[in-house]
């Protein structure tokens, strides 16, 4: 900014300041310091979209000071649930009352004003925009028109002081790490005077660290009075953090329990309507030779800096690796350089003994190495192709899927029609366009092509991101089912637990290099987390260049 | 002639014909900045050309000229916000069908009116006192028209609004974020309207500006394809009203100096150096990190629908 436009702005200022004087005082800018709401419930609540009916008659509530979790499958009517709370939609049938008197939510502005705030999955920041801005969006400014950022900038600060939430008001969001950014979202709520606050899913994102400062903030709040709402997966956090539970199943409710009197299986069995292989079968299985190799492997990121930083890895023929880190570490780049579709500044990558630095991705491809990138959406299939298309997409050139020029239909669709029953894909058809697949069974056909190419080389990257438990379980099982074929497989995941549970051997990511590598039997999680931290088990020297490329935020 | 006197005459046909630009530039900021690309700028200068010459041949006044084409420039661009914000549609059909159209009925309108002088222009200014310092009086103070000077004073009141208001974050969020936007409350159409709205009462007035005060008379097509300079100018600007200021004047002054230069070098090459500008600028701030802090508002030419619809 330059000095001028300081003068300006400080000029104005004063000319709206005098104006609005008298105002500001009585008006303030939103926080209050008093939660007003004590109860809620939703009673009954319908939501019927063409062809689904979301949420059939669902029953919940919450008190002042619980945190309370809300489980259940992808598409068991959670989301929708709360977006009828958040007033995104308005529900067909039921009512929602606070502190028992019914109230009508149209909008999330008719939410805020009732002292409800959510934080979305993927975070509602405007990118380009400072913290304080972020803050301040769709909020009045105590100085009317003109915008009061250091005021607000101050009331961020006393908050993330109250709630321990650090984050510098003055940054753009884009240059904040996912943890933060979450910060950032809970303090947009608090602003806005949130007693209940919707969390949707917040640790999915997060370091073992993040996660443990994330609740210890969440159980602040609860003892002050505000009501926490918290959606998620992971069965161990929400009975460590939560009191109440309410189970939802198809669009219903399974069950409302208090979650100590009971364990992760029964929960699992409430939200899947079965029991459920919560722990994963992991037979002894002999190691074979190196498939793949990496030898002092550096590359840049998106934006030319470098990323990797001499890593040097081994997979052997049935072993699964495990590369844990805090996203942004160089995860995504490793799986590139593999895969090929990112090029190496220095290194060599070796497959089954042969140097493959110069391969192109397609004779990649052929030689045996599968991809199951992380952006599936984006990278890993064709939104606008049909579920067979995308299914031949990397074998189309063969036989007997092809002659010369010419696809051969027939062959095509039998194979769909035999990976779709083998892989238990639920779509309409094998014509179906596969945007309109839910997020699992998108991921059942990604694994479904890579696998049914046997390949040597399985680099899967976070496989079961946003997948529901019964989707997960499956994938577990395939991953675990290749290993024992032979297959070597690289598993890059953000979760902790499925590295934990997974890999034979863990190799932990931290800027751009491998701060260390431990047996599975010997690692702990504290000891992993406390290397995704970056305190590596032996080197400091190892991450002296610093570049984190940017978070993955969506 | 010496150097002062190039100096001076380009320096004040800088102020005369960057005016136009500068205007119809700032107005394409907005509606950018709100994510809608509006590429109908040469049809609603056209239009506030015509209808200005019109109105001020009849009242006799400039002024009613010069505001009926801010009136008629705004109603036109509400045609490209119907279009793009509530029906959804192609923006860059819309913005296009948008330019022929105020090309094509300007040009069948106007017919009768193509030649006549108009006796009634902006009264040129005469700063007393300033207009008598030596190089700098004649330059600036001296032979120009209010509109001239109120385009200047527009960049650092619309810098304001862009970034030191409320409406102004909100401008900013609903062109990078719209859904963050709505779910704060803010009121995405109504933010895109009124900067599309804003972008043409801009370019209707600089229109209006060419044909009662720049060149007083009625041609058809007298626009020459300033709207489409407009556009890189914009992209020129990165979408900030000061820079606009600086890529308006800048043309204008090397529209000018391709006059003067011809004998060196060839005026295609000169007129052809904005949109050198503009792509320059394109590859520039596609460079990774630049993208985020000066980059194109993420929600350009996408229109937005909420979840439910």
């Amino acid at each position: 900014m330059t000095a001028a436009s300081i003068h300006i702005r400080s000029f104005l200022q004063e000319g709206t300041r005098f104006i609005a004087g008298a105002l500001h005082f009585l008006k303030g800018t939103g926080m209050k310091s008093e939660p007003v709401l004590s109860t809620l419930e939703m009673k009954g609540i319908v939501k019927r979209f063409p062809g689904v009916l979301a949420n059939d008659g669902v029953d919940f509530d919450v008190r002042a000071g619980e945190i309370h979790a809300l489980l259940g499958e992808n598409g068991a009517g959670k989301s929708t649930l709360m977006k009828v709370l958040y007033g995104m939609y308005s529900p067909d049938e039921g009512q929602i009352l606070i502190n028992g008197k019914p109230v009508t939510l149209r909008s999330p502005l008719d939410a805020i004003s009732h002292g409800i705030g959510m934080i979305h999955q993927h975070f509602m920041l405007v990118p380009t925009l400072t913290v304080a801005e972020n803050v301040a969006l769709g909020l009045s400014s105590s100085r009317r028109i003109v915008l009061d950022l250091d005021r607000v900038t101050e009331k961020v600060h006393e908050l993330s002081e109250a709630y321990r939430l650090r984050v510098d008001p003055s940054e753009e969001v884009w240059r904040l790490s996912v943890g933060e950014q979450q910060r950032v979202e809970i303090l947009k709520a608090l602003y806005r005077g949130a007693d209940l606050l919707i969390l949707d899913e917040p640790t999915a994102v997060l370091t073992p660290q993040d996660v443990d400062e994330l609740f210890n903030t969440l159980r602040t709040m609860s003892e002050e009075g505000h009501s926490l709402v918290f959606i998620s997966h992971k069965l161990p956090e929400v009975l460590r953090l939560s009191a109440r539970a309410t189970v939802l199943r198809d669009g219903r409710v399974a069950g409302s329990v208090m979650t100590n009197a009971v364990s992760q299986a029964d929960l699992a069995c409430m939200m899947v309507g079965r029991e459920v292989l919560l722990r994963i079968d992991h037979p002894d299985v002999e190691r074979g030779d190196v498939r793949l190799m990496l030898d002092g492997v550096h590359a840049d990121g998106d934006r030319g800096f470098p990323s990797l930083c001499g890593i040097d890895l081994e997979v052997h023929a049935g072993e699964i690796l495990g590369i844990a880190g805090v996203s942004g570490n160089g995860q995504r780049e490793l799986a590139e350089v593999i895969a090929g579709t990112r090029s190496i500044s220095a290194g060599t990558v070796t497959l089954n003994g042969e140097d493959m630095t110069q391969w192109s991705t397609h004779r990649r491809l052929e030689a045996g190495i599968a991809h199951i990138p992380e952006e599936r959406m984006v990278d890993g299939a064709v939104q606008e192709f049909s579920v067979e298309e995308n299914l031949i997409l990397k074998n189309h050139g063969h036989a007997p899927y092809s002659r010369g020029i010419f696809m051969n239909f027939k062959a095509i669709a039998a194979m769909a029609d035999r990976l779709i029953q083998r892989y238990d894909i639920k779509t309409p058809s094998r014509q179906t366009q596969i945007g309109s697949l839910s997020g699992g069974n998108m991921q059942k056909l990604i694994l479904a092509r890579e696998i049914s190419r046997n390949p040597d080389v399985l680099i899967a990257a976070q496989p079961t991101r946003g997948l529901d438990i019964g989707a997960t379980e499956f994938v577990h099982q395939q991953i675990v089912a290749q290993r024992a074929d032979g297959t070597a497989i690289l598993l890059i995941s953000e979760d902790l637990d499925e590295v934990l549970s997974l890999s034979d051997r863990i190799a932990v990511m931290y800027e751009g290099s491998v701060v260390g590598v431990v047996d599975r039997k010997s690692a702990t999680a504290n000891e992993v987390g406390r290397m995704m931290a970056g305190g590596g088990c032996e080197a400091a020297g190892a991450r002296s260049l610093a570049p984190v490329s940017e978070p993955s935020a969506g | 002639m010496g150097w002062q006197s190039w100096v001076v005459s380009t320096v004040s046909f800088m102020l005369s014909y960057g005016t136009p630009l500068l205007l119809a530039t700032l107005g394409e900021i907005y509606a950018e900045r709100s994510g809608v690309l509006n590429l109908g700028i040469e049809g609603m200068m056209i239009m506030g050309a015509y209808t200005a010459f019109v109105t001020a041949y009849l009242t006799k006044s400039p002024w009613v000229g010069l505001a009926v084409a801010a009136g008629v420039g705004c109603a036109f661009s509400l045609i490209h916000a119907f279009a793009s914000i509530t029906l959804r549609a192609n923006q860059v059909v819309s913005g296009l069908a948008l330019t022929f159209l105020g090309l094509g009925l300007s040009g069948v309108l106007g017919r009768s009116w193509g030649g006549k002088p108009l006796p009634h222009s902006l009264p040129q200014i005469t700063v007393p006192v300033l207009a008598d310092i030596p190089i700098l009086g004649p330059m600036l103070f001296e032979g120009h028209v209010a509109v001239e000077y109120a385009a200047i004073l527009l960049v650092p009141i619309m810098w304001f609004i862009l970034f030191k208001t409320r409406i102004g974050i909100s401008i900013r969020a609903v062109g990078e974020d719209p859904a963050t936007a709505d779910s704060l409350g803010v009121n995405v159409k109504r933010v895109r309207y009124l900067c599309v709205a804003v972008g043409g009462l801009l370019a209707g007035t600089a229109g209006g500006y060419l044909s009662v005060a720049y060149r007083p008379a009625w041609t058809e097509g007298m626009t020459g394809g300033m709207g489409w300079i407009v556009i890189a100018l914009t992209i020129f600007a990165f979408w900030n009203p000061v820079m606009g200021l600086v890529g308006a004047y800048l043309f204008a002054a090397l529209y000018h100096l391709s006059f003067r230069l011809q004998p060196w070098v060839s005026l295609e090459i000169l007129q052809a150096l904005p949109y050198v500008f503009a792509i320059l600028v394109l590859v520039f701030i596609s460079l990774g990190s630049l993208r985020k802090r000066m980059g194109s508002p993420a929600a350009l030419t996408i229109p937005y629908t909420r979840e439910e619809e």
